[in-house]
């Protein structure tokens, strides 16, 4: 399968932040595939990059087999890109929005016209297609952008972070209509900070952190690379942190129990890293009996894409969210990245 | 893809279609409809701005006219209301293309015109035509209205060959202010940037110029500055045709401290601030849309 979309040791920066520091991914003709990370980790800059929104410090690029640096204008016409937030005009109904998406993709009349409809019928718009987009919800915005993204038939629709603020329905609806996509021969990539989201979609991903991106594969090859399973624990709704200690130094001395890490910000849960095992679960169970410690809640898991981030990072995708949340100016970075 | 049964993702081919081909410029002429169509459909559901637009001009004519109602004729060559029009329509077409970057700036702002830059346009110069157009044709309206009022006034009509000129001295000016006014939107970082060299350039262009006051008038110093000013250039010509009925490419219109200028002069002048106006946002529409 040939590489529809190739990123190669892309850089940028944008004054003294470095937004994008060394990523490299490609994504196959044909396949979903999801760069998750963190806000802040990168994502963003590098879609914009490969969307010709930013020009890259360095790095190669290509979409379709065009090089995104050397024949910008034919790499957008090979690319869709619906991006984070949704830009519409309110003033414009729906259909005049495709209409003008039509008139700068230089769509016939009657091509676009069918396509228009064609999109409105299976997005569920065509009640409101000929109303202002100002009165459209957040789902039928999203749609609407979906609709507007596509109606050049793209051959690699790139979309940033596309359920963020949307309703559980709505998102369903976004995901359903992307597999589907996909089954049309779409190639698609997608950002996401959602692990259930790239869990759910995407054949492959790609895990991002600030700037550089660690790991590469199918969901179930990263997880299986981790190995072994999971066991979240909680003796009381809030444990003390003493308890929890005592509690890991007795569960550390059983045999399957490879690693333990007490979670400070779940009430001082505990996470097992345990070999796979039948009885693991009620062998843990019977030894904080024994031990006349109670039992709140206790679940085993195969490893999720959160363990598969935290054992490369260090940290888990929410911590990761919290530390940059705190740390972001997304003012300066909103003004620098318009700059750029 | 037949438009009769489909309605399942399944009949999504993308790439089924074949395109025709077409030139770059088709391509751009279709992608300046499409950019221009939107500015009048938000004209259309807001005309609010139209009726300003249409407004603020007349009261320019009818208030500022009448503040020199009682000066003696003489000093300009005709009475105040008279003289005051090719300023006023001047300044309109003016102020309405150096306003042309804002509505681009909030959609760089809002995110919009990421839809134009991911666009394969066939020029983004597509863009500053599709404002110059929008403005053109808002302007002519505006004129319409002003060159109404001075008639009624007492000023006459232009012929036929001065609403040329009229259209001509217009569309040069808008076309040059227009692509600068996109090159600022580009070049600035926000809206309020852009609003505050328009609050900046706005006024002292008008007052050195020649649309308030003959040449004559004025200290050296700042002839010097109104002979430098495009907008005299826009003026002079709509104002003698105004004045005289019979005029000439070989008219003198204006006297600058350094040549007479003739009609035709002027028009080359405006001509060559368009196309200078158009190089220099070159660099600006790439850097920024590239």
């Amino acid at each position: 399968m040939a590489a529809a979309v190739v990123v190669k040791n892309l850089r940028k920066s944008y004054g003294s932040s470095i937004a994008v520091r060394d990523v490299s991914f490609e994504v196959q003709a044909g396949e979903i595939f999801g760069l998750l990370g963190p806000n802040g980790a990168g994502k963003t800059t590098t879609i914009r990059c490969l969307c010709t929104l930013t020009k890259p410090d360095g790095g190669e690029l290509e979409v379709a087999g065009v090089s995104v640096l050397k024949d910008p204008r034919s790499a957008r016409s090979k690319l869709g890109y619906i991006a984070q937030e949704v830009a519409l005009d309110k003033v414009l109904t729906g259909r005049e929005l495709l209409n003008l998406q039509a008139a700068i993709y230089h769509l016939p009349k009657a091509i676009a016209n069918q396509r228009i409809e064609f999109l409105t019928s299976i997005l569920g718009l065509t009640e409101y297609i000929n109303k202002k987009t100002g009165g459209y919800s957040g789902g039928l915005q999203r749609r609407l952008d979906l609709a507007a993204g596509l109606l050049h038939q793209p051959e690699v629709l790139i979309l940033d972070e596309p359920t963020v603020g949307l309703d559980i329905e709505s998102r369903v609806v976004v995901w359903d209509f992307l597999r589907q996509l996909k089954s049309t021969g779409t190639t698609i990539l997608l950002t996401s900070h959602y692990l259930e989201e790239v869990d759910a979609l995407a054949d492959r991903v790609g895990i991002i952190d600030a700037g550089k991106v660690i790991a590469t594969g199918t969901p179930s090859e990263l997880k299986d690379r981790l190995g072994g399973e999971r066991i979240t624990l909680r003796i009381r709704e809030f444990t003390t942190s003493a308890e929890a200690d005592s509690t890991k130094d007795l569960l550390m001395q059983l045999p399957f129990v490879q690693e333990a890490i007490i979670n400070a910000n779940q009430g001082n849960s505990l996470n097992l890293v345990v070999h796979a095992s039948d009885d693991a679960l009620s062998q843990v169970q019977a030894a904080l009996k024994s031990a006349g410690l109670p039992v709140f809640g206790i679940a085993q898991s195969r490893p999720s894409l959160d363990d598969v981030y935290l054992a490369a990072t260090g940290k888990t995708l929410m911590d990761a969210e919290m530390a940059t949340a705190g740390s972001r100016n997304l003012k300066a970075e909103k003004k620098q990245s318009m700059k750029n | 893809m037949t438009s009769t049964s489909p309605k399942t993702i399944a009949d999504w081919r993308p790439r089924a279609d074949r395109l025709p081909q077409t030139s770059a410029f088709s391509d751009f002429m279709q992608e300046t409809l499409g950019l221009t169509t939107r500015l009048f459909i938000q004209l259309k559901r807001r005309p609010s701005t139209l009726v300003a637009g249409i407004v603020q001009p007349l009261m320019w004519l009818l208030l500022f006219g009448a503040l020199f109602q009682n000066i003696p004729k003489d000093l300009f060559g005709t009475d105040y209301g008279h003289f005051l029009g090719a300023g006023v329509i001047v300044f309109t077409a003016f102020v309405g293309a150096l306003n042309a970057g804002l509505p681009v700036m909030f959609d760089r702002e809002f995110g919009f015109l990421n839809r134009l830059l991911v666009a394969p346009l066939a020029s983004r110069y597509s863009i500053v035509a599709a404002s110059a157009i929008y403005i053109i044709a808002l302007t002519l309206l505006q004129v319409v209205a002003i060159v109404g009022l001075s008639a009624l006034l007492g000023a006459g009509l232009p012929g036929f060959s001065g609403a040329a000129i009229i259209l001509l001295v217009v569309l040069l000016l808008v076309v040059g202010v227009t692509s600068l006014s996109l090159g600022l939107t580009f070049a600035l970082p926000g809206h309020i940037e852009l609003i505050a060299v328009i609050f900046v350039a706005n006024l002292p262009l008008l007052f050195a110029s020649t649309a308030l006051a003959p040449l004559s008038f004025m200290p050296p110093w700042l002839q010097m500055i109104a002979c430098l000013n495009p907008l005299s250039y826009a003026i002079e010509p709509i104002r003698y045709l105004y004045i005289n009925p019979q005029w000439q490419w070989s008219s003198i219109i204006l006297h600058a401290p350094w040549a007479d200028v003739s009609f035709g002069a002027a028009l080359l002048v405006l001509t060559g601030f368009a196309l200078v106006s158009l190089v220099i946002i070159q660099p600006l529409l790439r850097r920024r849309l590239a």
